[in-house]
């Protein structure tokens, strides 16, 4: 019962000056060093994109990209990612277009309830960094730290494969709708 | 979104991409937890740690000392106005908030409101509850044996834990059947709890406006016009002044179709302090307290003739319904719909006996992806078909095709009295069984055995018929409200449409497939057509999204409404034509004068007509209702063929094949119902493998966390192929049948069969899900092998 086992403490909340570029955007904000870095940016920047899917570090609802790699930010103090490069799904899409993930998405039918996409999507994008050809078997595995409730993954293979293809094709990617 | 050029004379059987995800792809969306109201407070939930005890004090003074607290709630609080229980969608009571007892570990005791969220969850460890234990129950066995520590003993005249004996069938007429069988096969499964978990948890924000006594919650709701009524009825607010807003949910699976503590809390909350009040449902709360699925014991037997003719059914089940029934389930059928465990079958005689108990644990039942138990009876005979087919001696392909009710005998009048509407049963299973190779497959799995290298195959089938889409108002109420649903359009001057709902998504695509609806009927495309669910105040009544009866009913009342309006069109378009309108045509989104093709105007002239040029003596406007109760439930089928491999020395089981034949009558949109099955076919390898919520016996809840309740990941989960046969439904107004839960339904019992199938050469009959590897392991080395 986890509600019950946080501690408490008389202290007044300690407080600190965090700085993280977010989306390309320097961002800067007085916060209780307890915060943590999904609440840093879903109710102090208002980022609502990155979810909260669970208590234990269990479904990746709230992947983030922290330098380039994906991390659970429901498991990170904001205050560790200070001075760091955030990219959270509200960065995806660049200069009006939508990234080739994005697009695979909808194309693929990736998404049901939307509520697990924005982790799925910033997990392939950064699986296609480093691998722009990868397989089902290695998709797979790339987001096998995220749960989806509602797709059964192979919309989500299909959207990182159309994703890799796009990018390789190298084809204009489309305005945001 | 692309523009369609080509001519469309038809919009159903289109894989139009879903209109809603823009919003979801670029982070946009707006659920529960995204929603900031000014002055918002937010409310953290204090939880039993036992199972069953009497509380004897609490002690909230700590906790209010908490700078940023602003109010701790307890039951004694809500006692004072009648807040303290609440009623259930079956018509029972449930806690709001713990007054006497606690009756779950998970129970809702007490509530902080603070001024953030953090400050709430501190000061929820400064509440000081002195519990005295009392003994629990965990099982309805327990429940139901003499001298069982009664649980309900709020409920006036309450002596023991039952709650509900109720029949189905005809009793006599099976005992004959039985008397001239020559084989008889039993069997005894526990189909255990389980849990929706959609990724998103409950929550709401209550926004009671002291000045004006206007009641705003934003709720995690797949029900919102039934929760607004119930609200009204539990805390005496007219009901005009409560608007209930269901934002985009993040899933649902029937979990956000009961009415929890939490919303009531915050609600109460809100109007006491006269600010709004969040409440995010935390993973833990959500796996411990809110509505769970099955936990039905099964047993029952099947008469056979030797020739395997089916001649009758018996089936006897026992509910854990835990401390309250609480199942969202039509009011006549204690057990749901269960008592259509006949399945695809012609079977004479069926005689079903239920009984349902209270025990210390979640209340709820009917949740996850299931029409009213039809997941229960679906998993139920398609294991007990398969056991007689191996005690028979014959292929379970062939004992079911022996058995399946025929095209011929649609309507068909079931032995527990429902009337299918349509079905090709053989179809769909000889579909399935030659896209999986099933001759290939048996014969591969003779030569393994042979070898006996303690590498194992099976193959198991499910071929399920399911009753979804309810319900005629006749037979099918919740708390007495009759089970249609509704459909409001409205054409715009420019030829736009609205089109507002009484169901209420929770990732289907009914912005894309209600749009579908609308083009199809008037031609208007589906970009033009934009679909509301959810706001009470800006949506007609309806009984919302669940048991797959979304298209069944509301997408029915769309069509018939869409019907309608172009009725108008037709009169406007003569007018404008100078014909008369019988001598009128319709081609999608046009109407012309028979015989001169050119001489036509669009749906969307017709449109601006209504509003500036109208036949004299008509009400402007192009707009309309339809509360559309469906004549009949409609019932998709299919069949479903899963292939493992077993490791007999592990008993770790892979999934090697899934092929998945269903119909579902006609395809609105292919692709998402393809996504909807993939879904379902996912959840059910869940259920199947690794979702199980069970409790030590003081009560303490295994389960109640993402480590403990296990979901698939991409890796346990198989790839799909999926195929179709296409049986409308001969009521429907465009021959549709419902699909979101057909996966669920039909697939638990063919991964399970597959197992069995392989583990049944060794005497194993029966392993209960979830059907883990330790499991499958001791099986084995229980009969010697591994
Ligand atoms: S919220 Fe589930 S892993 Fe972060
Ligand atoms: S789309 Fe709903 S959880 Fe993935």
């Amino acid at each position: 019962m986890n509600e019950q086992a946080r501690p408490v403490s008389d202290e007044p909340q300690m407080r600190r000056r965090v700085e993280m570029v977010v989306n390309g955007r320097p961002r800067s904000a007085e916060i209780e060093t307890r915060l943590l870095l999904v609440h840093f940016l879903r109710e102090t920047l208002g980022l609502t994109g990155t979810h909260v899917g669970c208590d234990t570090t269990s479904c990746g609802a709230c992947t983030v990209r922290l330098q380039g790699t994906p991390i659970k930010s429901c498991t990170m103090f904001a205050v560790q990612a200070d001075g760091l490069e955030v990219t959270t799904v509200e960065g995806l899409a660049q200069g009006g277009k939508l990234h080739p993930v994005q697009e695979g998405f909808k194309e693929e039918h990736g998404l049901q309830c939307g509520f697990c996409t924005p982790g799925m999507m910033l997990v392939s994008a950064a699986l296609l960094e480093e691998n722009p050809n990868p397989t089902e078997a290695e998709i797979r595995f790339a987001i096998s730290g995220n749960i989806c409730r509602c797709t059964g993954y192979q919309n989500i293979v299909k959207a990182v494969q159309w994703a890799a293809q796009k990018t390789q094709s190298g084809q204009a990617a489309t305005t945001v709708a | 979104m692309a523009v369609v050029e080509e001519k469309v004379t038809t919009w159903l059987g289109r894989s139009v991409k879903r209109k809603e995800d823009d919003r979801f792809l670029q982070g946009r969306g707006n659920y529960i937890e995204d929603i900031k109201l000014p002055g918002m407070l937010y409310m953290a939930i204090l939880r039993s740690p036992h199972a069953h005890a009497r509380i004897l004090s609490i002690d909230t003074a700590p906790a209010m000392q908490v700078p940023g607290v602003v109010a701790v709630v307890t039951g004694a609080d809500l006692v004072a106005h009648k807040l303290a229980w609440m009623p259930t969608l079956s018509g029972d009571t449930q806690a709001v908030l713990a007054t006497d007892k606690v009756r779950l570990q998970g129970q809702e005791v007490a509530c902080v409101i603070a001024e953030d969220a953090y400050t709430a969850h501190d000061a929820l460890g400064l509440i000081d509850v002195d519990y005295e234990p009392l003994p629990v129950v965990t099982n309805p066995q327990q429940a139901l044996a003499e001298g069982a520590p009664l649980i309900r003993d709020d409920k006036e005249g309450k002596t023991d834990n039952r709650i509900y004996h109720w029949e189905a069938g005809d009793q006599a007429a099976t005992e004959r059947a039985f008397a001239q069988a020559d084989r008889v096969v039993s069997i005894d499964m526990h189909y255990p709890r389980c849990h929706p978990s959609p990724l998103e948890c409950c929550g709401c924000v209550a926004d009671v406006n002291p000045a004006s006594g206007m009641v705003t919650i934003y709720m995690t709701s797949q029900a919102p016009h039934v929760h607004r009524t119930v609200f009204a009825l539990v805390t005496g607010l007219p009901e005009q002044n409560i608007q209930i807003i269901s934002p985009d949910l993040g899933g649902g699976f029937g979990n956000k179709v009961p009415i929890y503590p939490g919303y009531v809390v915050a609600t109460a909350a809100s109007l006491l302090i006269g600010r709004p009040v969040k409440w995010i449902e935390d993973r833990t709360g959500n796996l411990i307290s809110t509505g769970f699925a099955r936990d039905f014991y099964m047993d029952g037997e099947l008469a056979l003739r030797q020739d395997g003719k089916m001649l009758g059914l018996r089936v006897n089940m026992l509910s854990d319904q835990g401390y309250a029934y609480a199942d969202a389930q039509p009011s006549k059928f204690k057990a749901g719909l269960f008592h259509v465990v006949t399945g695809s079958y012609d079977i004479p005689a069926a005689h079903v006996v239920t009984d349902g108990a209270y025990t210390n644990k979640a209340p709820g039942g009917v949740a996850y992806r299931c029409s009213f138990r039809v997941t229960e009876a679906s998993y139920f005979i398609e294991r007990l078909v398969q056991k007689a087919a191996y005690e028979l001696g014959l292929d379970p392909a062939e004992l079911r095709r022996l058995n399946f009710i025929q095209p011929e005998q649609f309507p068909y009048t079931s032995a527990t009295g429902f009337v299918y509407d349509s079905g090709d049963y053989e179809r769909a299973l000889d579909l399935a069984l030659e896209k999986v190779g099933y001759r290939e497959l048996r014969q591969e799995q003779a030569k393994l055995r042979q070898e006996g290298k303690g590498k194992l195959l099976g193959i198991g089938l499910a071929s399920f018929t399911e009753v979804v889409g309810a319900g005629p108002g006749r037979q099918f109420d919740i708390l007495g409200i009759r089970m249609f649903d509704s459909a409001e359009l409205r054409v715009h001057p420019t030829g736009k449409a609205i089109l507002k709902l009484g169901v209420k998504s929770q990732g289907q695509g009914h912005e894309t497939t209600f749009a579908q609806i609308v083009s199809n009927e008037l031609g208007i495309p589906p970009q033009d057509v934009i679909v509301q669910e959810g706001d009470t105040d800006n949506t007609p009544y309806g009984l919302g999204t669940y048991a797959s009866r979304s298209t069944p009913t509301g997408g029915a009342a769309t069509a018939v409404v869409a019907r309608e309006l172009r009725e108008k069109a037709k009169r406007i378009a003569a007018h404008l034509l100078e014909a008369a309108a019988e001598d009128l045509e319709w081609e999608l989104g046009r109407f012309f004068v028979r015989g001169t093709p050119d001489r036509g105007v669009t749906i969307q002239d017709v449109a601006f007509a209504a509003y500036t040029n109208l036949p004299e003596g008509m009400q402007a406007g192009l707009e309309g209702v339809h509360y559309y109760d469906p004549p009949n439930m409609t019932y998709p089928f299919g069949s479903y063929v899963v292939v493992v491999d077993i490791d007999a020395g592990t008993g770790q089981w892979k999934v090697r094949r899934v092929v998945a034949v269903d119909d579902c009558g006609v395809r609105i949109n292919p692709m998402i119902v393809e996504g909807q099955i993939m879904g379902g076919l996912t959840e059910g390898l869940g259920m199947a493998a690794m979702e199980l919520i069970t409790f030590d016996e003081e009560g303490n809840c295994i389960g109640s966390n993402f480590m403990d309740y296990l979901l698939p990941t991409s890796m346990e989960t198989p790839h799909f192929d999926l195929f179709e046969t296409v049986t409308p439904s001969p009521h429907h107004p465009i021959g549709c049948k419902g699909v979101g839960e057909s996966a669920t339904v039909g697939s638990p019992a063919a991964y399970v069969n597959a197992v069995i199938d392989a583990l049944a050469p060794y005497g194993i009959t029966n392993i209960d899900m979830p059907v883990t590897s330790d499991k499958v392991w001791e099986a084995l080395r229980s009969k010697g092998v591994g």
